[in-house]
């Protein structure tokens, strides 16, 4: 088997250096009624090329955003990654490394999570970032928990433009951890800041929201402060870093967001990457790794994992999270995409996507009966149609168009959403895709 | 604009007696300084179609029209994205932000794409790697991760697709989801499959729900909040139990290193919610009472939770769900080989029994009628399922399924069996050459995929586990995992895996053995000293701790 | 009348005038290696003798410290903020952690005396 080195003659010889005639007799303390004789219930080995073409025919039945007018958003978005950012994640050194525990030869791996360190907190807009999450909506849930450990509080109050998921995390975590969530329907116009109060230990909002609406959030965070609790910003489309006041700037104490725009693809969810960002002063109560600089015994600059007694692995039951693995390979991926971008070239990326979007819009706007519901927003944005959302893009699927996220689908039981569609455009979006969109959504919509 | 003043001046070093160099490189050895001391903020290594772009700052009107009718002057020749249509747009573009543009400088650097590739690859050459040599953690399965992997994950089909594109568009994705979990659970002879955790704490925490929610559908969840937890466990057990609410209460081991069912059932009672036990165990010992302590947790009351962070020494020759085992999540990143990536991404999902199996969170991949579908809302999740909530976004770690899926393919059944058995040999040889070297803390006794070490054979040396372990990256060697399980003094736990050929085995045994015997005989400068052929020296660590600088930060300007 | 007092858990208390000054042990500190983070209870906090009364973390490793008498906390040493390796200079000094005014001098009387103490740490290893 091409992965596995020994011959049987040196099995052999090596059973032999054990002292024992049989590979079972290593397993002896397994009680003999529950080792298994025969082979589990699977197919045998198989070549590389079986396997190759076993998954590509997988591959094959899915639709690639690549190759279709694209338009779905709502906390993952396409983006165009440039062929030197998987270059990089793909050198070994990089891939196959383990957390650098031993940091004389964990420099490479160190000092990229420095760099991304302080990327992170110069997009924030805060004053430190840790080393990654697992993706933006547990991130988000571990903000919460923060918040409620500095605040000594226990009740997370959630804004009505948080995506559905990330709610449905933290009310998960809140709910198993003893804590309790306030807060909106997904309802736009309700105003959620009547459920402050003194047992708040945040207000949760997310900017651009999952309709895509930005807002100031400078009076909220006001707001929460006066009422003694923390403001946490959740971000789910990084990009919008470049082009709007950041969270740290409208008073955010803590960021929560979702890095996969830079860097990482869709990847139907998966493996994403988790930004965590917060003032200087609740550090200790900060949860994930962090990387800090030092120096080694010649004085030469270095860079080591440190502040660990927050984590798992040393205080155990009274750490600051459980979590253990962060997002390594996909921060790599983020730092390298976002040096390459620098400050002009992500000014620049956040522009094009905003312009794509106000295009889509104008577009959209002049089929009939079709209502852009958001009026300030990034690159994403809400619109109503006269049919309901899922029919429509399903449609528009059969049409070869993918034509957004119908909100039925994160909200199946609110009937006031259910004719709104939620569409996002970012650079990679072309005239003839508009026009796409366009031409496809009025056959659909009057065809 | 943000000054970025390049300031990295490498200290030159003067190594045993060796020449200095003028650069402070050595060789291939060459230092890289920070990219904020490299590039600019007006810099970049990506080119955008020109000269489209709207500006997002307010401009005086006229200005604005004539910046965009000008169309002409200065175009790259390039057709923008956006096409000819915004050139000629005589109205001019009113952004729709708000007014909430970010107008202050943010401080980010660019790079050109070669300046940036030559970083990360230098970067890169300060990494110790799988792909380098030997990585002997225990408790880590650092094995080969194969490329066919990598090739996979990137076809276009699975990773170009958003998971909340229409399900008729993905089916291929859902359908590889039902094929993996169907691989899990033939391999652990589980129920029902949890895919969603995004790594394996994440998975403990989605087994632990998952028995407080069937505790709370017993109507016992305010009773049963003692978890019981073996005192060699892995500090991510503690932590999750914590997180959730419950007191740890430990179960000590006997002189052997393993639980007995006795010892268990002597801390039983009926405010028990679980026990979580790894197995094998973190000693890398199987557990032998595992099957009687389990069915003393059922008679109780109360769930077993196996930590499966060890399941390369038995996959394919023992299912944990014959062993009464209740959840167990699984580590895609160890025993499935999906790299490390330095730290991350992982992906652990769980497997169930069929008691918990009701409660498995949102979202997982249902039958619908000719084709699959995601249940995303515990209101469309049918009457026997009692999903207790959502975990993360979206639907799991999907890159890390098909390389896990892509490797269960290659090896087959009878391939995992295998290298089961070569990862349980391989650990064997290992304790067998080193027994007369190094010293065991339960005896020198069949292990399983890894084997245990104490520091007592260094008693007296004046070297201590953490120095040995420095010495041998100057060997040319990741050390093995040092100081865990906490239960035995300065541990060493060696972990080869099946990745190892009986050569690289050899080598790694034979450097220990002098190391241990230049310990004993006195020489102790080489270990203190250690490690003084890496990209850096030991690292001053208290400094970091004590006066943490965690984002960079430019110079102060020189008066 | 003044007396030092030492608890299993590797805690000092000087008792002066119904004040007790708190610290960690000198085998502690040797033990635990270079400190890095003291936390130390509130100003004005009420304790029963064993709670714990605040953390003292190294690199590797954090431990609680818990208050060896009842009482009330009425100062807390600010100079470990800037300075933990004080706790590495001079723990049963400068390196003090809290000063309690005691509730129930009584309870002292269970604690180890520096020869008691001495031995026990010996023991431990």
């Amino acid at each position: 088997m091409r992965y596995l080195p020994h011959t049987d003659s040196e099995r052999r010889e090596m059973l032999d250096a054990i002292g024992v005639t049989g590979i079972d007799a290593l397993f002896a303390e397994v009680p003999p009624s529950k080792l298994l004789r025969e082979l589990p219930d699977l197919p045998l080995k198989r070549s590389e090329m079986a396997v190759e073409r076993a998954l590509e025919s997988l591959a094959a039945l899915n639709v690639p955003a690549g190759s279709v007018p694209f338009f779905a958003g709502c906390g993952a978005y396409k983006h165009h990654v440039p062929a030197t950012v998987d270059s990089v994640i793909q050198r070994p050194e990089f891939m196959t490394a383990y957390t650098p525990y031993q940091p004389e030869i964990a420099q490479g791996t160190l000092q990229y999570l420095f760099e991304f360190q302080s990327q992170v907190a110069a997009l924030t807009g805060m004053e430190v970032a840790n080393a990654s999450m697992y993706d933006g909506s547990t991130a988000a849930a571990e903000a919460v928990l923060m918040a409620h450990r500095l605040t000594k509080r226990s009740k997370a109050v959630l804004a009505g433009g948080l995506h559905p998921h990330y709610r449905a995390v933290i009310e998960t975590i809140s709910h198993y951890s003893g804590h309790s969530v306030g807060g909106a329907t997904a309802s736009p116009a309700q105003s959620f800041e009547a459920q402050c109060d003194s047992e708040t230990s945040c207000v949760v909002v997310q900017m651009p929201d999952v309709f895509g609406r930005v807002s100031d959030l400078t009076a909220l965070a006001a707001k929460a402060h006066a009422a003694g609790a923390l403001l946490v910003v959740v971000v789910t489309e990084a990009v919008s870093f470049g082009a709007l006041k950041s969270p740290g700037a409208m008073g955010a104490d803590i960021v929560a967001a979702e890095g996969q725009s830079i860097g990482n693809g869709l990847n139907f969810g998966g493996p994403y990457l988790g930004l965590f960002a917060t003032r200087q002063k609740f550090l200790r109560q900060m949860p994930g790794r962090l990387c800090g600089q030092t120096v080694d015994r010649d004085g030469r600059r270095g860079f080591v994992l440190t502040l660990s007694t927050r984590e798992q692995h040393i205080r155990r039951e009274k750490a600051t999270s459980n979590i253990c693995t962060n997002s390594g390979l996909c921060a790599l991926a983020f730092t390298a995409h976002l040096t390459l971008l620098g400050e002009a070239g992500l000014r620049k990326l956040g522009s094009l996507n905003h312009a794509s979007a106000v295009a889509l819009a104008e577009a959209l706007a002049q089929v009939s009966g079709v209502e852009i519901v958001t009026p300030h927003f990034f690159n994403e944005f809400a619109i109503k149609t006269p049919k309901p959302g899922a029919e429509v893009v399903d449609k528009l699927a059969d049409l070869g168009v993918i034509g957004g996220v119908p909100a039925s689908r994160l909200w199946p039981n609110d009937a006031s959403l259910a004719n709104l569609i939620i569409v996002a455009a970012t650079e990679v979006t072309t005239e003839n895709d508009i026009a796409a969109y366009r031409g496809a959504l009025s056959e659909v919509l009057h065809g | 604009m943000v000054e970025m003043p390049k300031e990295f001046v490498p200290v030159k070093v003067e190594t045993m007696g060796e020449p200095q160099t003028f650069t402070g490189n050595r060789g291939l050895a060459i230092e890289e300084p920070l990219i904020f001391e490299i590039g600019s903020p007006e810099t970049s290594g990506v080119d955008f179609e020109d000269p489209l772009t709207p500006a997002l700052f307010p401009r005086g009107e006229g200005e604005e029209a004539a910046a965009l009718s000008s169309g002409g002057e200065g175009d790259s020749g390039v057709l923008s994205p956006l096409g000819e249509r915004d050139r000629v747009r005589g109205d001019s573009f009113a952004n729709r932000l708000g007014g909430l543009e970010r107008s202050e400088p943010i401080g980010l650097p660019g790079l050109s794409e070669p300046e940036a590739v030559r970083h990360y690859v230098r970067l890169s050459q300060k990494n110790y790697s799988i792909d380098t040599g030997i990585f002997p953690l225990g408790s880590c399965t650092m094995k080969h991760n194969p490329r066919l992997n990598e090739k996979m994950a990137r076809l276009a089909g699975f990773a170009d697709i958003h998971p909340l594109q229409p399900e008729k568009t993905v089916q291929g994705a859902l359908a590889l989801m039902q094929e993996l979990s169907r691989w899990l659970l033939e391999l652990t002879g589980m129920h029902a499959v949890a895919l969603s955790p995004k790594a394996g704490a994440h998975g403990e925490l989605c087994g632990m729900i998952a028995i407080r929610a069937a505790l709370e559908a017993r109507g016992e969840a305010d009773v049963r909040r003692t978890v019981l937890v073996p005192d060699s466990a892995h500090g991510t057990n503690p932590a999750t139990a914590a997180l959730l609410g419950f007191n740890v209460r430990a179960v000590a081991a006997r002189a052997d290193g393993t639980v007995s069912a006795e010892a268990v059932r002597g801390k039983l009672g009926p405010d028990v919610a679980a026990m979580m036990l790894t197995n094998p165990n973190t000693c890398g010992m199987f557990e032998p009472e595992v099957v009687e302590i389990a069915a003393a947790l059922h008679e109780a009351g109360a769930y077993l939770y196996c930590d499966g962070a060890n399941f390369n020494a038995i996959a394919g020759k023992v299912r944990p769900g014959d062993l009464g085992a209740d959840a167990m999540h699984i580590n895609l990143h160890k025993t499935f080989s999906t790299p490390h990536g330095g730290g991350g991404p992982g992906s652990g999902p769980v497997v169930l029994s069929q008691a918990l199996a009701p409660f498995a969170p949102v979202p997982f991949v249902a039958k619908e009628g000719e084709g699959l579908t995601l249940v995303e809302h515990a209101g469309a999740a049918g009457e026997t399922a009692h999903p207790f909530g959502r975990l993360a976004a979206f639907h799991g770690q999907m890159g890390m399924f098909v390389r896990a899926l892509a490797y269960m393919m290659s090896h087959g059944a009878d391939g995992i069996r295998q290298a089961s058995e070569d990862a349980v040999l391989n650990a064997n040889y290992v304790r067998a050459r080193l027994a007369g070297a190094l010293s065991q803390p339960f005896g020198d006794r069949p292990c399983m995929h890894e084997v245990l070490f104490d520091d007592r054979f260094l008693k007296g040396t004046g070297v201590s586990t953490l120095d040995f372990a420095k010495a041998l990256i100057d060997e040319g060697f990741h050390p093995m995992t040092v100081y865990f399980p906490l239960v035995v003094s300065g541990a060493m736990l060696v972990e080869p895996t099946e990745s190892e050929s009986k050569q690289s085995l050899d080598l790694f045994i034979d450097a220990i053995c002098k190391l241990a015997g230049a310990a004993i005989s006195g020489d102790t400068g080489r270990f203190t000293a250690a490690p003084r052929f890496a990209p850096r020296e030991r690292l001053d660590e208290t400094r970091a701790a004590r006066e943490p600088i965690l984002r960079y930060k430019p110079p102060l300007p020189k008066a | 009348m003044s007396q030092v007092k030492y608890t299993k858990d590797h805690e000092y208390i000087a008792v002066e005038d119904g004040i007790g000054t708190v610290g960690i042990t000198n085998h502690a500190q040797e033990k635990l290696g270079d400190i890095t983070f003291v936390e130390t209870p509130p100003s004005g906090k009420e304790l029963k003798q064993g709670d714990a009364a605040g953390v003292v973390e190294s690199v590797k490793a954090a431990s609680d410290v818990y208050t060896p008498v009842s009482g009330t906390v009425i100062e807390v040493n600010e100079g470990l903020n800037d300075k933990p390796e004080l706790v590495n200079q001079d723990a049963e000094g400068a390196g003090w952690f809290f000063k309690i005014k005691l509730s129930a001098p009584s309870e002292l009387g269970a604690l180890m005396d520096r020869d008691a103490y001495l031995s026990y740490a010996q023991e431990q290893g």
